[in-house]
């Protein structure tokens, strides 16, 4: 088990023919992803690798039955791409994009609200089912199949770094979802914690977050209400100033809020592990979540 | 991406919204020249930084005749201006907007944000204008009235007609205020911005609608479709090494400590601060030279790092994931051989090739210390610092 994908995932590439869509689409397809069509419009017919690549998401959807996108679109178009996979009636979007327009997104959101589609990111590495299904640009020797943690972040190499302390461990995952860095995104902790909650193989989580926003703190208040499986937490940030956009756009403290202390705060009174040394995240999970 | 009032009220002025007469000045003949063309006095000599509180830190001035016009430029310019927002170094103030003085009945406060949690751009106001609006906001939240505008949507009239009557404007001041509020909407949003305040937005004696103050933020992920407005960029009003960073596409942010630290991706980076914290030592900076850094990059953040005097020792944590250990290892040493490297440096590299990567360090005669992992890295950083 896992949650969002698996090995009947089809996969679609928006940017498939750009260095960033062709490198990543080769390790996906090296780990065993489905990758069934590719999009870059005004392409139609031409080949990357074996992949067929069409002018539309529709036409990828229609002629190769894709179900879900892995988007590499640069920033100024991403947002169109998005919509566009949200139209052709893609269950999950992977959006992988840095540095959309927050004015963008926001209007990405608005108009998703009675979609079904799930959007993923976008300034993520995307998702992975360890030994199934990767879509994202994480590095995949790094994971370790067969659960039994979900790990859920909003940071890259960060994510990277605590599988990679679990895999140490020897701790597998079932499934690991990077939200994206921006203040604007498509699915949020919650979503992921309810699913991993609903998902048998899955026996604890490692949630990990930063400063900006609320939504950690939303998601504490959710998984003291509705969740019984462990979760370790670790917040990202406890030493930045405030004011200032730490990398992510959504790293942000602004007029005291989404200071990095309150966040801990709130995950313990939550009844979260919260790990405060990096270093020992690892050995925390091998404590309480195994 | 800040602006200055003066800037921010140029495009007022293109939106026609209300603004005093006024212009810039960069002497004290030029702020009389200014307070000339107005038609009387008294004027408002107002100090232009990137900074909030510029009243109460005695920026903002009310001058009764030419000649105090002069005399109170000639002390706000040059001098170094502190206010809550700037910290104890203060700002240089190197130039003035000089405004007209109007006959003050009531001030407001306005602003449109882009609120993250709900994805809409929220209209803020409050009949407590003036204040600081995170005071009013943490105490009496009750005086601050929100309005949501769905931005597929846009600004309608109903969203005008809520915000001014939460404000209890009169019939007169109403009338003015509605096209007002429209412009301003369409201002923050054709030009992508995060933050638009006016603080305070005053009604005249005469029932007139006029923006004292104001405050425009971009976003910058949008700047890229403003051209116009990159033009307004004040590199003055940002530190010089972050100046420099943001050449090489590096994202620096330059802070208090002695531990330089140089890290691939955002996440890991904040993480790598904290964690130096942790050991008992304090970050000069925060840089992220990206998830996928080349060698290039690297040099250019040793040189952004080691431009910093108060750095006593540089942290190095790369997690290596498609970007392999090895190739960065060559990286860090070219760079090194480069930079002219005169403080200690621990690396710590994990990831896909991380044994090659190590033996590139270790034979590069390089003084590089290896640390085996994070908490690892952290105490020997700190224990050289310290």
């Amino acid at each position: 088990m896992s949650i969002f994908v698996d090995k009947n995932t089809r996969l679609v590439v928006q940017g498939i023919t750009g260095k960033e869509g062709q490198f990543h689409t080769r390790q996906c397809v090296a780990y065993g992803t489905n990758v069934v069509a590719g999009v870059t419009p005004g392409k139609a017919g031409q080949k990357m690798d074996d992949v067929p690549v069409f002018n539309s998401v529709k036409d990828a959807v229609k002629e190769a039955g894709a179900n879900c996108s892995m988007i590499f679109v640069p920033p100024p178009f991403a947002a169109d791409a998005i919509m566009e996979s949200v139209d052709a009636g893609i269950d999950l979007i992977v959006a992988i994009t840095e540095g959309i327009p927050v004015m963008d997104m926001m209007k990405v959101k608005n108009y998703m609200t009675d979609k079904s589609s799930r959007l993923i990111g976008p300034n993520c590495p995307g998702i992975i089912t360890p030994g199934e299904c990767k879509i994202g640009i994480m590095p995949g020797p790094t994971h370790k199949p067969g659960g039994p943690i979900g790990v859920v972040s909003r940071s890259g190499t960060l994510t990277y770094e605590v599988v990679h302390q679990l895999t140490m461990q020897g701790i597998g995952q079932t499934t690991c979802i990077g939200i994206g860095g921006d203040p604007v995104n498509g699915t949020n902790f919650i979503d992921c914690l309810d699913a991993f909650e609903k998902d048998a193989e899955t026996k604890g989580i490692v949630m990990v977050g930063e400063i900006g926003g609320n939504a950690e703190e939303e998601a504490a208040a959710f998984i003291k209400e509705k969740m019984t499986k462990p979760v370790v937490g670790f917040i990202a940030g406890l030493t930045a100033p405030p004011g200032r956009r730490m990398g992510h756009a959504g790293a942000i403290i602004s007029g005291g809020s989404g200071t990095g202390q309150g966040k801990v705060t709130a995950m313990k009174e939550c009844g979260i592990h919260v790990c405060e040394n990096l270093g020992t995240l690892g050995e925390l999970c091998a404590k309480v979540l195994v | 991406m800040k602006i200055h009032e003066y800037q921010a009220k140029e495009l007022f002025k293109k939106y026609n919204i209300p603004i005093p007469e006024g212009g810039v000045a960069f002497t004290p003949d030029e702020a009389d020249a200014v307070a000339g063309k107005l038609g009387g006095f008294p004027v408002i000599v107002k100090a232009q930084i990137h900074a909030g509180g510029r009243g109460k830190g005695g920026g903002v001035k009310l001058a009764q005749s030419s000649d105090e016009v002069k005399n109170i430029a000639g002390e706000i310019l040059g001098m170094n201006l502190v206010t809550h927002q700037t910290g104890p170094e203060g700002r240089l103030v190197k130039k003035l907007l000089v405004e007209q003085g109007l006959n003050i009945e009531k001030e407001l406060y306005l602003s449109i944000v882009t609120d993250r949690e709900t994805a809409k751009n929220v209209i803020m106001a409050s009949e407590a204008g003036g204040m600081d609006i995170e005071e009013v906001a943490a105490k009496t939240p009750e005086k601050i009235i929100k309005v949501f505008v769905d931005p597929l949507l846009g600004i309608q009239p109903y969203h005008c007609r809520e915000t001014a009557f939460g404000l209890n404007l009169s019939p007169a001041a109403m009338k003015l205020f509605h096209p007002m509020l429209r412009n301003l909407y369409n201002l923050f949003a054709d030009y992508d911005c995060s933050l638009l305040e006016i603080n305070p937005l005053v009604i005249t004696a005469e029932q007139t609608v006029i923006a004292l103050d104001a405050k425009v933020n971009f976003d910058d992920s949008a700047l890229f479709r403003h051209k116009d407005i990159m033009e307004y960029r004040d590199v003055d009003e940002e530190d010089p090494l972050e100046v420099e960073a943001s050449k090489y596409n590096l994202n620096y942010i330059n802070l208090d400590g002695n531990v330089g630290n140089m890290v691939n991706g955002a996440g890991l980076a904040m993480a790598t601060m904290d964690i130096i914290k942790f050991a008992g030592a304090e970050p000069a900076n925060f840089l992220d030279v990206g998830g996928g850094a080349n060698a290039e990059m690297v040099e250019n953040g040793f040189r952004i790092i080691l431009s910093d005097k108060n750095v006593k020792g540089i942290l190095i944590n790369i997690f290596g994931g498609i970007l392999r250990c090895d190739v960065l290892a060559e990286g860090v040493v070219q760079a090194a051989k480069k930079a002219d490297i005169n403080v200690p440096v621990v690396v710590r590299m994990e990831g896909t090739n991380v044994e090659k990567g190590r033996q590139i360090l270790a034979d590069s005669g390089l003084n590089l210390t290896t640390a085996v992992d994070l908490k690892d890295a952290a105490q020997k950083v700190a224990e050289i610092v310290n």
